[in-house]
Parts: structure tokens; sequence; C-alpha cells
């Protein structure tokens, strides 16, 4: 709860930093950017922050949405799939990679970080090879369909009210369900869990294929929001903005901490925080500098805080 | 003969245990001493004193009749004193020359430090002595665990060493290489080397040792001279001791009607093929049955597997006469069997969570609705376990780690009995708590005797003489006996744990 507590306030100081910095920060056009890129990045984190509760880690995540992104275009625009069966296709190839990653962590025992960076390599170059090395573009095509997942509603984008939908339902999920104390059980100690009959290899192929899925459903997003998938680039590095969000919102990487509201936070303050950089004249350049610092800074604060009050706990009285 | 080393006086305490009070010990040269004791008896926290991996609170360590102070492993070395653990401590993917000579490989090239080809040869002297006829340049990784245990002590005598302890050196090996590795220890015998050897195996201390030193709760508890040396008088030794009026509510014995049907049957159940003879017995509804036996006997294992932690590889578990196929906790759970872990803060506790989502955790089924937890049923759960188990904590929102090892262990028993078990079994289920959570769980036990059955493993003699109807001794991997309550006594207990014949 300090945790969660800590965030609000640094997110609450950036955003009042932002509305001081510029008139052009305070405009609603500025707000509403805001809210679509909040709404699109926290659909990934949330995916990574899933998995990340229950010990695992998903590096290959931006390759799929490359790999998906670029599969829908194809099957769009070259295909001519109808365009439910292709989201729908794209979907269960998220589902799949994530049960391949999944299989291999639990079954084969590999740890997640190899097995998944080698997906970052296997499904990007996939991506490449799907669309021929080339940009594939829907053009002025599917216009219903990128208004219905891109567009805006009631003044607010979509892709923010499609986030608080799947926040509302991952709140539900981890925080009153059955299935969230199994995840958090999972990530706090794996051996502890199983001792209480609790079938972990399932719950951990769960998460990778959330956390999949999810990436695969962003990707269809974000071709309807930007029109092009282009193999080479489309989701790079996204992986890594992901797990920065979820950490940043309180998730660690040992697994069993972190909330859905501390990975929306995290998603929020990874958004506005380039913007409001932006805003005070920092080179373009400087962008994930100032990123990967505000993480540290997080990162540092936590041990200090943990490292004091762990002191504070074993002091005398 | 001159006497190569001598204790006087050790003691060396821990917080809360007395590991060692006033403990003497004494070895010449050329002789093999054996050190037995029961578990926990002080053996290995002296021998680690000695080797130098932990420093006495008090006590004097003289070596050739001259004080020494031993405060490192490195100063044990230049004494010249290796102690090989059970655990053996080599460089897999180097070489047995490299580990022979392992940080303290002799180089050339100046700053540089190439390691001189000149240890090959070196090294194969040495294992050359000691029969371990393998290339100095074979991986250790490749040997066998008795070849392997070769290697250390090749390490050691290239040290000089003049004092060998070798802690549980054939635990693990096969009776040709402890066979073997007799023979190595009769050699170095010969060149004035002293030996002292720990074991939990009578048998080989009658065939090996010239002397035998007995340690009970941290104290000497008697010598045997090369000629005294037999299984039972060594027994006696271990355990003479006078029983703690800890037990006062003896219960009566309780006599399992003829005709009951058991609540659990194992059947010629094997989870290693190493095991020489496959593992059965019954429990029944009421009883509380020990299972005593000494570390690294089987015990855990044989409960792992009942509990679908560990595959099995032959063998059939029954519950209340019907066979049921367990591949998974969540089977043996289904089943009403269910597992008290040894070591509860790795296996039996999410330390990080609070009182209550642990008690809940096996049992959510029986809290939610629609796979939602109702938060209403949990924390009536929890109130309900914390009350019927005393488990003091401030409140259920407790981070269980803050609590303290007996309530700890409380809250495993909590998880548990939520779910209404027909089997309990208990591995060491009062290890390390303080006496009064001790007692409540004796209680506990007790009360949860009226219906179901209880299996306690314990190395804990006292408690097992306590609380057991009967006892299941069990010594390297199988069912050495089984001694109703009337015949219980340590000696029996001790008589079937270190490989002796049942009387």
């Amino acid at each position: 709860m300090k945790k969660l507590l800590g965030i609000v306030v640094f997110l609450l100081i950036l955003y009042g930093a932002l509305l001081f910095a510029d008139p052009g920060a305070r405009s609603a056009g500025n707000h509403y950017n805001l809210g679509e890129r909040i709404g699109l990045n926290g659909i990934l984190t949330l995916g990574a922050g899933l998995l990340i509760i229950t010990g695992g880690l998903d590096l290959s995540l931006g390759s799929v949405v490359g790999l998906c992104a670029t599969t829908l275009a194809v099957l769009l625009v070259d295909e001519n799939w109808p365009p439910l069966l292709a989201m729908a296709a794209v979907l269960i190839l998220g589902a799949s990679i994530g049960l391949f990653n999944g299989l291999l962590v639990t079954r084969l025992g590999l740890q997640p970080f190899v097995v998944t960076l080698c997906g970052l390599f296997m499904f990007r170059s996939a991506a490449r090879w799907v669309a021929g090395g080339k940009p594939k573009g829907l053009g002025t095509q599917f216009v219903e369909w990128k208004q219905l997942l891109a567009g805006s509603f009631l003044g607010l984008p979509i892709p923010l009210l499609i986030l608080m939908f799947l926040a509302g339902i991952a709140i539900l999920f981890l925080h009153f369900s059955v299935y969230g104390r199994y995840f958090y059980a999972l990530g706090s100690n794996e051996r502890a869990a199983r001792y209480s009959g609790i079938a972990t290899d399932r719950y951990r192929l769960m998460a990778y294929v959330l956390c999949s899925t999810l990436g695969a459903f962003f990707s269809i997003l974000l071709l309807m929001k930007y029109n092009t998938a282009t193999p080479s680039t489309t989701g790079e590095f996204y992986e890594l903005y992901a797990i920065a969000g979820a950490v940043l919102g309180g998730c660690s990487l040992r697994g069993g901490e972190g909330t859905v509201p501390g990975i929306l936070i995290g998603t929020s303050i990874l958004v506005i925080l380039p913007n409001l950089a932006t805003m005070w004249g920092v080179p373009n350049e400087l962008n994930n500098f100032v990123i990967g610092g505000a993480l540290l800074l997080g990162a540092i604060l936590d041990e200090v805080l943990r490292s004091k009050g762990a002191a504070g706990r074993t002091g005398p009285g | 003969m001159t006497s190569l080393l001598e204790c006087a006086g050790i003691s060396k305490s821990y917080p809360g245990v007395q590991a060692l009070a006033d403990v003497n010990l004494h070895l010449h040269s050329g002789e093999i001493l054996a050190v037995v004791g029961e578990n926990g008896a002080g053996k290995s926290t002296l021998m680690k004193i000695l080797g130098g991996a932990e420093v006495a609170d008090s006590g004097r360590i003289l070596l050739d009749g001259k004080e020494a102070a031993i405060t490192t492993v490195h100063q044990a070395e230049k004494h010249g004193i290796v102690l090989i653990h059970q655990e053996l401590n080599l460089a897999d993917h180097l070489d047995v020359a490299g580990n022979v000579f392992l940080g303290r490989e002799p180089t050339w090239g100046g700053p540089l430090r190439l390691i001189k080809n000149s240890i090959h040869p070196e090294a194969e002297k040495i294992t050359r002595r000691l029969g371990l006829d393998c290339s100095p340049r074979t991986l250790v990784a490749g040997l066998s665990i008795g070849q392997q245990q070769l290697v250390e002590i090749a390490r050691a005598l290239s040290l000089q060493s003049r004092i060998l302890i070798l802690d549980e050196p054939t635990s693990s090996l096969t009776e040709r290489e402890a066979d073997r590795l007799f023979q190595v220890m009769r050699d170095l015998k010969q060149t004035g080397i002293g030996v002292i050897y720990i074991s939990h195996r009578i048998k080989e201390v009658e065939e090996i040792a010239d002397r035998v030193s007995v340690l009970r709760d941290g104290r000497n508890a008697g010598e045997l001279a090369r000629e005294e040396i037999r299984h039972d008088a060594i027994v006696r030794l271990m355990v003479g001791r006078e029983l703690k009026q800890f037990f006062h509510r003896h219960r009566e014995r309780r006599v399992v009607p003829p005709g009951t049907r058991p609540a659990l049957e194992v059947r010629q159940l094997r989870w290693s093929e190493q095991q020489r003879e496959p593992i059965s017995f019954s429990l029944y509804p009421g009883e509380i049955v020990g299972m005593a036996g000494l570390m690294g006997a089987g015990r855990t294992e044989l409960a792992e597997t009942i509990f679908g932690i560990r595959p099995h590889v032959q063998g059939e578990v029954r519950v209340a006469g019907r066979p049921v196929s367990i591949k998974h906790p969540a089977d043996a759970i289904a089943a009403g069997i269910c597992l008290v872990p040894e070591d509860r803060r790795r296996s039996g506790l999410v330390l990080p969570a609070n009182v209550r989502n642990n008690i809940s955790l096996p049992s959510l089924d029986k809290v939610s609705r629609f796979r939602l937890v109702l938060p209403q049923w949990e924390r009536e759960l929890a109130k309900t376990m914390c009350a019927r188990l005393n488990i003091r904590t401030p409140g259920i929102g407790q981070t269980v780690g803050l609590l303290s090892g007996g309530n700890q262990q409380k809250v495993v028993l909590a998880k548990w009995l939520g779910r209404m078990p027909r089997v309990l079994i208990l591995d060491e289920p009062t290890r390390g708590i303080d006496v009064g959570a001790k007692s409540e769980i004796y209680t506990l036990m007790h009360q949860l005797a009226h219906g179901l059955a209880l299996l306690m493993i314990s190395s804990d003699l006292e408690e097992i003489l306590g609380m057991s109807d009967r006892v299941l001794v069990m010594h390297e991997g199988r069912l050495a006996g089984e001694i109703p309550r009337p015949a219980l006594t340590e000696e029996a207990i001790m008589r079937l744990a270190t490989g002796g014949e049942g009387s």
C-alpha cells in the first residue's frame, strides 16, 4: 500500500509539473494523446505485469507484437481474410506463442529469460519473413474497424476505455479470484504453493498465455491506430517498456509482488514523463535516458525505504 | 604413540542451543578415531571447529601438545587439518589435478600467473597412492561419488595434512567404494596420519575404528577402546539419558480393533531404483505412529512420495481401502492425505503473505463462489483456525514471516485442518520451536488422533517415545522394523536405526 502511495504521489507531481510546463500541455488534444498512449501501453504492461507477479518474464513480447501486427496486415491486405477471422487468427497466434514459451519453462524447466530471449530473435525474424521484409499498410481500408478499435467514444480514446475494461477484469482476476491468490503464492514461493496442492505448472502456463495473448490484442489496436506494420521495428523494445512500467508500478522481478492499480500508474508515469521532458525542451534523443533514470531512481528509493523499514522493525521495541 | 591433537573443554552455543559443552577429544597419529552420536549430538559442530569453519566459544585445541589458534579453514589447513564434508566441495568443471591444487596452483610467467603443467604428474603421484586409477586430466564431473571423494582426500594429502576428518564419508558410496575408502584409511594410518571418522553406521565403525568417542547432547558420553567396540555398547552410550518429564499426559495405548480398515495403506512403495527393498505399512484411524531413523534414512523421501512431491517407481497407496493415484500433492490432498513438511519456511508457508492467506491457500475452493474468494468466509476460516490452534498473532492480517517458529508451525497445521484430512503426516513437527509451542502441538496431535491417522516423523527420540502408539524405524531407505508400544525403548529404536537386528 505504501509503495502504491509513493508512485501515486510521483505521478501527481509529474502531472502537476506537466500542467505548469506549457500551455500546449494543458490542451485537450495533449490529454487525448496521453490517454490514448496510456490505453495502448497499459494493455501490454498489464500482460507483462501479470506474468512478472507469477515470477515469470517475457522478453519476446515486443517481437510477438511485431509478428502479430505484421501477420494481421498480411492477412487483411494480401490474403483478404474477413477482419474478424483475421483478428481471431492473430489472437490464437499470440496464445500459441504464450503456450510455447510456457511449456518450455514449465515442462523442460528452462529459464524464462533464455526461452523468451530466443523468442525475441525468432519472432522478430518471423515477422520480417511473413511480410517479405517490407512494411505493410492498411491504406484507406477498414475505416470502421479503425474507428471501432482506435477511434474515440464520448470524446475519450477507445484504447483507454478498453484498458479500463481489461483492468477491471484483471482486478477481479488478480485481487478477488482464486486464480489471483494462486498467482501470488506461486510468485512468492513456488514450492510452498506446490506443497499446498496447487497445480503450479498450470498457472505458470496460464500467465504466459495471458501475457502473449494481450500482446497480440495490443498489436491489433496498434495496427488500427497507426495503419502500418513495419516488420523490423513495430513493437521493438516494447517488452522493455512493459517490464519497466510493471516494475515502476511495484511488480518485483522476484515475483509475488505487484497490483493492477500499480501497473496502471507505472504505465502512466512512463507515458507522461517523456511528454514532460519534451515540454521542458529536453532533446528527443534523451527520451530513453529520462525513462531509464526515473526507473533507476524508483529502484533506489524502493531499496532505501525497504532497508530503512527493515531496520525499524528489527530495532528495539 | 604421541598425542597429535587434543581438544580440551570445547564449548559452543548458538542462539537458544548449547551445541557443545565442555567437550574433550584426543587423537594419536596413526589412529582412526570414530566419533558417533545421534542427530544433533554435536559431532558436526565439533568437526567444523577443528576444520576452522566455526570458532569455539571457549576451550583449547592443542597440536603436538602446543596450543594452536584455528579460526579459519585456511589456518586449519596450515596446521595440517583437513575436513572433508559430507557434501563434496569440488569444482565439477575442472579436472582432477585442477581440483587437487585448486587455489594453490604452482604458476610461472610472473603476473600472467600461468599454471605449470607439472600439476598433472604431481596430482597423479598422489591419486595413484590412493588407488584412484584415472588420468589427472579427467573432469571431476565425470567421476563417481567414491572417486570424487578420493580426489578430496588427494587434495588433503597434497596439503601435507596430518589430520584428516571425514564427515559421513560412506553415506553416498556403494559397498565396494566404501571398502576401497576403508583400505585407503588404513593405508593413511600406516603413514602416521590421524583420521577422525564420523558415521551413523555402527557396523562400519566396528570394522574400521581403533577407538570410538561418543557424543550425546553436546557432551562427552564416553569412549570405547578397540576391544570394547560392539554395536550394543555404542548404542548404550549414544542413548543413555533420562527421559524428561515432558509427556506427562501419556495417553492410553489405543488398541486398534481387529478388522478396522486402515486409513492409509502403503504397499510395496519405492521411489528410487537404488532402494534395496520396497516399503509397506498401514496406518489406522486414531493412531499416532512415530517414524524414527537417522538423518538420510529416507523418512522425508517416503513422506514426499506418499504426498506426491516425488514420483514413485513402484507400489501403491490406498486410502480407506481404495487405491488412489497420486501424481501431485493435489491428488494426495483430494484423497485426504496432508503433509506438514520438514522445512516450514521453504515448503510450508508463503512467508511474505499474511496469516489469513496462508491458512486459506489449500482451501480456497471452500471459501469461494464462482472462483471468486468470499472475504467474509475466508476471514471466518482463518479466525476459527487461529482460535482453535491458539495461534498468537496480532491479527489474521499479520505477515507470517514475522511470527515465531511455533506459531508459524501452527499456521501450517491450520492450513490442513481446514481440509479435514484422514491422514496427517508430520515431518519433524517440533523442530526449532520453543517448549511452550511444542507442548501445544503435542496436545493438538492427541486431539486430532481421535479421528485421523497421524504419522509423525521425528529425529527427537523423546518425542517419538512420548507420543507414539507404535514406531516404525527406517534405515538406509528401507523399513528396518516396527516396535510396539510395550517394547518401546531408545535402545530398541537406535539398534534398528543404526542397522542392527531387531529384538
